[in-house]
């Protein structure tokens, strides 16, 4: 019986210790001249927030800042995991313009589209 | 031209259970017998239904609600009863911007939940707070529910 025991207890550990990545909710919008992104990631300070951008693949991770009241827990719905999600940009995105607020747990991302390919004229030489 | 939107799948979420207990708080709240819940504006089964968390420690109850993006205007508590119910409405802000929308998954619209408090608290002491969109509200209990050390006095 012994032995049973311990072995669940040490698969419990790890099952708590395994980083479990939630995945924040995310709106995503065209408007004129860029693309409004929003991600839902309660619990996270724009000091826990980090924006990657790679060969066009845009991360985001949210870590969350909230700390547990100390006491026992009576209830409990939310999950504690630290947010991630990544999304592969168009090529008609400026992934240098890109510019992020945080606002009570919701982040806001601006992609503005490249200035390149809007339509230009070009002269002809002689 | 689009986002394409792509995820690593290794990091595919789990089953929404979200559904599943906003089902069950609409189940709830018809059975509690409130036709109210017909007429609002939720629709009857998924919705918005925000976590929450309850903790408690030998000076008070505390309720943690996770509200993203909300303004605190737009958030409502009440305290009867024993009961605490946390209700408001998100707000679209966007309702007259032109543009296209191509991912819509946040939640918008009213939410309502109540929990009941383990033990008696003081309703004149209840603070609220709202930080990085979660409301925690701090129910001080009342000095006759904190546990009493009853000291052995050995004769």
């Amino acid at each position: 019986m012994k032995t049973v025991a311990t072995t669940s207890e040490r698969s419990a550990e790890t099952a708590s210790r395994m980083p479990a990545w939630e995945l924040p909710p995310a709106n995503i919008r065209e408007e004129g001249d860029a693309y409004l992104l929003e991600l839902e990631m309660p619990g996270v300070s724009k000091s826990g927030i980090e924006v990657t951008v790679e060969n066009n693949e845009l991360t985001i991770v949210g870590h969350r800042s909230d700390t547990e009241p100390q006491g026992e827990v009576v209830h409990r719905e939310s999950r504690r995991g630290d947010y991630r999600r990544a999304f592969e940009l168009d090529l008609s995105i400026d992934t240098t313009k890109i510019a992020a607020k945080m606002e009570q747990g919701v982040l806001h991302l601006t992609l503005p589209k490249a200035e390149s390919l809007k339509p230009r004229k070009i002269a002809v030489g002689d | 031209m689009n986002i394409i939107r792509y995820q690593d799948p290794e990091l595919a979420p789990w089953a929404p259970m979200n559904r599943l207990a906003s089902l069950r708080e609409e189940m709830n709240r018809l059975l509690d017998g409130s036709l109210a819940a017909f007429t609002g504006n939720v629709g009857l089964f998924g919705g918005w239904s925000p976590s929450m968390d309850v903790f408690q420690n030998k000076e008070s109850v505390f309720v943690k609600t996770e509200l993203p993006g909300m303004k605190k205007e737009d958030i409502d508590i009440t305290f009867q009863d024993g009961m605490l119910t946390i209700s408001g409405e998100r707000k679209q802000e966007s309702e007259a911007r032109e543009g296209e929308t191509y991912r819509s998954e946040r939640y918008m619209g009213k939410f309502h939940r109540s929990v009941a408090m383990p033990t008696k608290v003081e309703p004149d002491q209840i603070k609220a707070t709202y930080k990085d969109g979660i409301l925690t509200v701090e129910l001080p209990k009342a000095a006759e529910a904190k546990a009493k050390q009853i000291e052995v006095k050995v004769s």
